[in-house]
């Protein structure tokens, strides 16, 4: 396998981490204020993730320097393509960001509740967003010979991406909802969050099938074998999720859903391969993993610090969550345990 | 072309906005780290106290500005693909790898620790809750050992090669031993480490004049305080003096227009004032001191120190016809505030950790009074370092390789570089009104009281 192959795989990997991850965060701040009115038993929610969303948010960062440091040329062109896209999403992890901190600087219902809408925002519309990147990955853009973006804004929304976004956004709602379950000890709040659950479930699922259809139709993924098995099989982990959740098996529900989440991720790259960017004017002006890369050199120094480094990382992270296993109470809710 | 000075604009808003916290959390976790060494390894119960209540209370403003720090952060992640597309391109081979190792070496590594941190006071046992924090604060400057990497590189490129239109790797050793992070790196530890130390002393100051019942926490803090900031400014001058000679080969046109030295000189005087003239290539006024430039490179009275109008001529000979001047007042005077800011900070901090020490603070009133303001001086320094860093590289890029216009994305228009700019500008200015809000609010209320009457 040469280095090329290797770090297509290793940004797959990143992109499954971040997309496990950052999705149940997204998903529990989409819930944050659909779940209950009451400020005191929105501080257990946020506290669910509090300890970790900014260690899962950096897989995104990672995922994003990686690129830059493997395909320079994939880096330059997506992020100057989806300008104002990533700019609105930057907006709502700015304010994500700091609402974490400082929703809990006052205890008062009215500042609590703007930093709690705060969060749904930010968690909806990156959601939301990524949808729309990753569907336009694969449907193609209007990338000219010299690999920059020829389009404007509102060329990135079609039909099918804005189906890709909302999809996004339900499936991560979903996966939120069954983290929730997981991790929460109040009894009104896990019902209602395995309700919503449902509900966002049964309305992923639909969406999910649309946006295969979709696929089909506007893409040429399914030419890849791998591609089309996994978003399949993918689908079908998808529906076990829900009857799982709806079963009460609440740990099968959460890992069923995590695992049709990667499974996308890997199919959506497989059909890409060993393209990253698929120019729609011109299939020789697609971006692929040897045109777009880095030299040897750099990508041997980095497959070193990556092959030492992610297992490290992983173990900690792993670590963490391990100190964190015990269900939110009502009083661990809201204040850090100073 | 207009969108280059958009982009510009809009580096240096995002940029110099997202240095405002970086300092203070490079310093600070540092600072916060050694309180609770100190709160874990006392053996005096009263003290013991005190110190878990400093711990919360600095350990409150150090989060809040975390969190403005990892929110800026992202857009400066992002923003190089976004707006310098071409530069990413040219220098992707290289820029990319520190970008790629500051995640995995240290973002992960501060972002996961401080959730531990956070939180974990109860479920970690006390040592390995204070190894958390020194952890955190080892992320933070890994991580600006590689982003200074990036920009060392650009200012003073070395182990490179070019082929294929773009810069490509040729060491990576010689990439991460660049002589010009020597200077960046210890220069902006001990920035973060003063900018920190004032923080501290400015709080202390607050707390001592507004708040009796928490004397005696405070006057522990800004004693620990005033020894930090001298720590560090004694360090920043050092540092800073050792690069500034060291521009002197590695960068001399920005060395020039730091001091405003049109002709090469030996021994080259000293501009105390000037009035820089771009067009006529002198300065229509200035004060200087002779001698004094030459000791200041040289460490002796010979030595040439070349100027502004040879070089601009060596670099057309080089590079072909153009201009290769960087803006000469600006640098100018952004390096006089920055130099000033350092004596001034010597100054201030000696006089409170004597007065301290004396036991005559509280008779100080004025001085107690004025520290609050104070804390500004730091944060004009840092910016003004990173201008004159940043803006003597002018008009390239990558020192020598790629010039700043050449580096933007093609496909943006200048209505939607201006979008995003109002956007960053509007959201930045409400978050940080937000965040000095919750800071005050936070400062104002919480009393330290000694532990023997019962605390807070
Ligand atoms: C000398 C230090 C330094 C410099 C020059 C920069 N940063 Fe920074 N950055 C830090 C030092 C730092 C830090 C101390 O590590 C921060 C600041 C506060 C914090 O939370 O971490 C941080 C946070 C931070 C984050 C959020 C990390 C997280 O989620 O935990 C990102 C993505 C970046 N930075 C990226 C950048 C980029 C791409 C820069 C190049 C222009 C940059 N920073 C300049
Ligand atoms: C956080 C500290 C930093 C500050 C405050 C800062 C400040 C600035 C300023 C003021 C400018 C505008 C200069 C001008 O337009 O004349 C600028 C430009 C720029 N800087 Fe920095 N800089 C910082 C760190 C970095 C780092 C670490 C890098 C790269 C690794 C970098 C890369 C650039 C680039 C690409 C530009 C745009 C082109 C230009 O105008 O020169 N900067 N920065
Ligand atoms: C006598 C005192 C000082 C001297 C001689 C000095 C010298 C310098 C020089 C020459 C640079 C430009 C580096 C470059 O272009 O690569 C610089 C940058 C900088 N300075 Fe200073 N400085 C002094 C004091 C301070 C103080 C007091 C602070 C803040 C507390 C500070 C913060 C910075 C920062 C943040 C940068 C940009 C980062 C870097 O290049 O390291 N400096 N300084």
């Amino acid at each position: 396998m040469d280095y090329n192959i290797l770090w297509f795989v290793l940004i797959v990997v990143l992109f499954t981490g971040f997309f496990f991850l950052e999705g149940f965060d997204y998903g529990v701040g989409t819930l944050l204020t659909l779940l209950s009115d009451k400020e005191s038993d929105r501080s257990q929610i946020v506290r669910s993730i509090g300890p970790v969303w900014d260690g899962n948010e950096v897989w995104m960062i990672t995922a994003g320097g990686a690129m830059f440091a493997a395909f320079p040329h994939v880096y330059a062109t997506l992020f100057s393509t989806f300008y104002i896209a990533l700019f609105l999403m930057l907006v709502a992890l700015i304010l994500r960001a700091v609402a974490f901190e400082f929703r809990h600087q006052r205890t008062d219902e009215k500042w609590q509740r703007a930093w709690s809408c705060a969060i749904a925002f930010g968690s909806i519309v990156p959601a939301f967003l990524w949808g729309v990147v990753v569907t336009n990955l694969i449907a193609g853009l209007p990338i000219g010979a010299n690999m920059v973006y020829r389009g404007g804004f509102f060329d990135l929304l079609t039909p099918y991406t804005v189906v890709g976004g909302v999809t996004f956004f339900a499936v991560f709602a979903f996966h939120g909802a069954t983290f929730l379950n997981l991790r929460l000890t109040d009894r009104y709040l896990l019902e209602r969050a395995r309700s919503y659950g449902l509900k966002f479930g049964v309305a992923a699922a639909l969406l999910y099938v649309l946006c295969m259809v979709l696929t089909y139709t506007n893409t040429d993924l399914y030419s890849s074998p791998l591609a089309a098995g996994a978003l399949v099989l993918s689908a079908a982990a998808f529906v076990a999720a829900i009857g799982a959740l709806y079963a009460k098996a609440h740990k099968p529900a959460f890992i069923l859903g995590g695992l049709a989440i990667a499974g996308t991720t890997v199919g959506f790259f497989a059909g890409l391969f060993p393209r990253l960017m698929v120019s729609s004017l011109n299939a020789g002006w697609s971006l692929t993993i040897y045109n777009a890369s880095s030299t040897e050199y750099t990508l041997s120094i980095m497959t070193v610090a990556a092959v030492i480094l992610v297992p490290i990382i992983l173990g900690y992270q792993i670590w963490t969550y391990y100190i964190f296993r015990k269900r939110i109470s009502p009083n661990d809710a809201g204040h850090q345990a100073y | 072309m207009e969108e280059v000075l958009l982009s510009r604009w809009q580096f240096a808003i995002t940029t110099i906005y997202h240095f405002l916290f970086v300092p203070v959390t490079l310093g600070m976790a540092i600072f916060v780290a050694m309180l609770e060494t100190c709160y874990v390894r006392t053996k005096k119960p009263e003290w013991k106290k005190t110190c878990r209540k400093l711990l919360h209370f600095f350990g409150t403003l150090f989060l809040i500005n975390f969190a403005m720090g990892v929110a800026t952060g992202l857009v400066q992640e992002f923003q190089f693909g976004m707006n310098w597309s071409e530069y990413s391109r040219f220098m992707g081979d290289i820029f990319g790898a520190p970008l790629a190792l500051e995640a995995l070496t240290a973002f992960f590594l501060e972002s996961t620790f401080l959730g531990i941190w956070m939180f974990g006071w109860d479920k970690l046992p006390e040592k390995a809750h204070c190894a958390c924090i020194w952890l955190v604060a080892l992320g933070s400057n890994l991580s600006a050992f590689w982003i200074l990497v990036a920009n060392s590189f650009m200012q003073h490129p070395v182990g490179y090669t070019i082929a294929n239109g773009r810069a490509e790797m040729a060491s990576f050793f010689e990439l991460v031993t660049n002589h010009y992070i020597l200077g960046e790196q210890s220069h902006t530890l001990f920035a973060g480490i003063t900018t920190a130390g004032f923080v501290v002393m400015a709080v202390s100051a607050w707390k001592l004049l507004h708040d009796t019942e928490s004397r005696y926490a405070f006057t522990q803090a800004i004693k620990a305080g005033a020894i930090y900031t001298i720590v560090g400014v004694v360090g920043v001058i050092a540092s800073g003096h050792l690069h500034t000679q060291y521009l002197a080969q590695a960068s001399p046109m920005k060395l020039a227009a730091m001091e405003a030295l049109w002709e090469t000189e030996d021994p080259a005087p000293f501009a105390v004032l000037a009035y820089p003239n771009m067009e006529k290539g002198h300065n229509d006024f200035e004060i200087t001191i002779p001698y004094m430039f030459t000791i200041m490179v040289h460490d002796g009275i010979q030595g040439e120190v070349r100027g502004i109008n040879d070089l601009q001529k060596e670099a057309v000979e080089k590079f072909g016809p153009g201009d290769y001047r960087p803006h000469v007042t600006m640098l100018f005077y952004a390096f006089r505030a920055m130099v000033g800011a350092g004596f001034f900070m010597v100054l201030v901090s000696l006089v409170v950790f004597y007065l301290a020490k004396k036991d005559k603070l509280f008779s100080a009133k004025k001085l107690l009074f004025a520290l609050p303001w104070l804390v500004i001086v730091p944060f004009i320094a840092n910016s003004c370092g990173w201008i004159v860093a940043e803006m003597g590289r002018q008009p390239w890029l990558v020192m020598g390789l790629q010039k700043t216009v050449d580096g933007v994305s093609p496909n943006l228009t200048s209505a939607e570089i201006m979008f995003t700019i109002i956007g960053f500008t509007v959201l930045y200015l409400l978050l940080i009104i937000t965040a000095l809000y919750i800071a005050f609010r936070f400062i104002r209320r919480t009393q330290i009281t000694p532990a023997i009457e019962g605390g807070k």
